[in-house]
């Protein structure tokens, strides 16, 4: 019988063929309790090879040792979704020759299945695995549930290696990835701390302006036409995103209104949203809790969607296209509605668009929730430090100082109006919270371009530059 | 108008508050500034702490400003507190 078993990561990078100058790729499901890249990376340093391109679909924290890899020039080039304050402080600090390529949740996808960014070896961190490949990140220690964004790497890789420390005998069903795309399959000791892969339960803010905040926004979903039977959401898991959804629920119980599905990043208010029965269906690229998973795993309506499937523009439909409202989050709104979620006021590279972007341009309706002012820095600019999302896929910029519509959605803007909602002109709101927080003065950035955005449909949105080391 | 007489501290490090320390000095006012918004409103911490001095009658003192992001109204509070303690008035 023929085996993909191999002794060893090193034994199969070799058997893989990787060489100087190809292209690795991972995902990112174990967040920061990923060991997987790490020691992934460890392995090709000790084989000496050189020059690789990280097509990762995010980047943590727990893969600082990146910064030793980029030094070493074991890596000269990253493509990924999103980087953490620590990777992107030096990232900004202009360690890389060579820019960062941002792209999205859906742009990495299509990009990758359209052959724009091919893929030469990819390593699959799977929570269980079958020696043939099968594999599932709903079952074993390191559960993760969905591996939504690993199906591009393990379809169209020229080899594909599976990592589990839970090897199961054959055949896994309710498999994710299929043996089929599968080359190799390493087993280790831990792929991952469960304790950085998913959160307890997350909580909901107490703060009250957050509170604030998440009770506007449940009124603007409220009254903005879309609240009726069929209606399908998607939110981050930020305290104020869930509180909204807190409030959200509420109305909908009330009012018996039935939704279709809940989208996304996946987490337990979600979860307790489906079963209250606001929607009949969950559709998750990645779970961000202990609840998310247990659900993905025993719950016939929760289904575990690829990153194509959630957010691709190049494919036949996605997820997102269906999808009626989004509650995002942002660093920066200018008042033209461009949207900031790569670097925090300073320049330094702090996050990335994820499925900001992908889900702003297929709803009808994506909204952004933020404080009017974060440790002195007012939310309204002039002019986004940085494109993550253009201005023309957001509605409504929702503050505890009043709601900004964009004047593209007139609609929307005369029924919160009537509603009674506190509606206010994005100047007026920007004017208005400077008064609190004086207007502040621009950093200078240096002129080395440390960062490319890149749209969802393959153009470039902006560039980000250094920040000059003092 | 009574100098300062004691080292002495107001505020926390918790973000949007800022941590002033204070300390008798000979020579005029000495400030040491650190802030996450130094190169957005470090001149304007500058301005209103040197303010609060003056309103406050302190000619010399050593200050050790950590800033977290206040507001004008926070740094004005923990500036005053932390003089006042200095003069051990409080």
């Amino acid at each position: 019988m023929k085996t993909k078993l191999v002794n060893s990561i090193r034994e199969a990078i070799a058997l893989a063929g990787l060489k100087d100058g190809m292209t690795v790729s991972f995902h990112h499901h174990l967040r920061n309790g990923d060991y997987v890249l790490n020691m992934v990376m460890e392995e090709i340093a000790a084989l000496g090879i050189h020059e690789l391109n990280m097509n990762a679909s995010s980047v943590f924290d727990t893969h600082m040792p990146v910064i030793e890899h980029i030094e070493n020039k074991v890596i000269t080039s990253i493509q990924c979704n999103y980087m953490a304050a620590g990777v992107g402080r030096a990232i900004s600090e202009g360690i890389m020759d060579t820019p960062v390529q941002f792209r999205t949740h859906g742009g990495r996808p299509s990009d990758i299945c359209l052959g724009r960014t091919p893929i030469d070896v990819a390593f699959i961190a799977a929570p269980t695995s079958d020696p043939m490949g099968n594999c599932s990140g709903k079952y074993g220690p390191s559960a993760c549930g969905s591996l939504g964004y690993a199906y591009p790497d393990a379809m169209y890789a020229k080899k594909v290696i599976v990592i589990t420390d839970n090897l199961v005998p054959y055949p896994l069903t309710d498999f994710s990835i299929p043996e089929s795309y599968v080359d190799y399959v390493v087993q280790v000791d831990a792929i991952g701390n469960p304790k950085g892969i998913v959160s307890g339960t997350t909580r909901i803010t107490r703060d009250p302006v957050g509170l604030v905040m998440a009770s506007y926004a449940a009124k603007v979903i409220e009254h903005s036409g879309l609240l009726k039977d069929g209606f399908s959401f998607q939110t981050g898991a930020g305290g104020a995103s869930l509180a909204a959804a807190k409030f959200l629920k509420d109305i909908m119980l009330e009012k018996n209104i039935k939704g279709s599905f809940g989208l996304g990043g996946i987490t337990g208010y979600m979860v307790d949203m489906l079963k209250a029965g606001c929607f009949q269906r969950l559709l998750d690229v990645q779970c961000f809790d202990l609840d998310a998973v247990e659900s993905i795993r025993t719950n016939p309506n929760h289904q575990e969607v690829s990153a194509m499937h959630y957010a691709s523009p190049s494919h036949r439909s996605a997820a997102v296209d269906s999808l009626d409202v989004v509650i995002l989050g942002a660093t920066e709104i200018d008042t033209n509605f461009n949207v900031n979620v790569h670097t925090d006021s300073n320049g330094y590279i702090m996050g990335g668009s994820g499925g900001h972007s992908d889900t702003a341009a297929g709803s009808k309706l994506a909204m952004i929730i933020a404080p009017m002012f974060r440790a002195r820095m007012p939310i309204v600019t002039d002019q986004v430090t940085c494109i993550s999302t253009p201005g023309k896929d957001i509605d409504v910029l929702v503050t505890q100082g009043g709601i900004a519509v964009n004047p593209k959605n007139a609609e929307l803007m005369y029924r919160l109006k009537d509603a009674g909602l506190p509606v206010i002109d994005i100047h007026e709101l920007k004017e208005k919270t400077e008064r609190i927080t004086g207007k502040p003065h621009h950093p200078k950035f240096g002129d080395k371009a440390v960062a490319k955005v890149i749209y969802r449909d393959g153009s470039e949105l902006d560039t980000i530059y250094n920040v000059p080391v003092k | 108008m009574n100098p300062i007489l004691y080292p002495a501290s107001a505020g926390t490090l918790e973000s949007s508050d800022v941590f002033v320390e204070i300390a008798p000095a000979e020579n005029g006012i000495e400030i040491d500034l650190n802030s996450v918004v130094q190169a957005q409103f470090g001149e304007e911490i500058l301005a209103v702490v040197r303010e609060v001095l003056d309103e406050c009658g302190v000619e010399n003192a050593s200050l050790r400003i950590q800033d977290r992001g206040a507001l004008d109204c926070v740094i004005r509070a923990r500036v005053e507190t932390a003089v006042n303690r200095g003069k051990g008035e409080n």
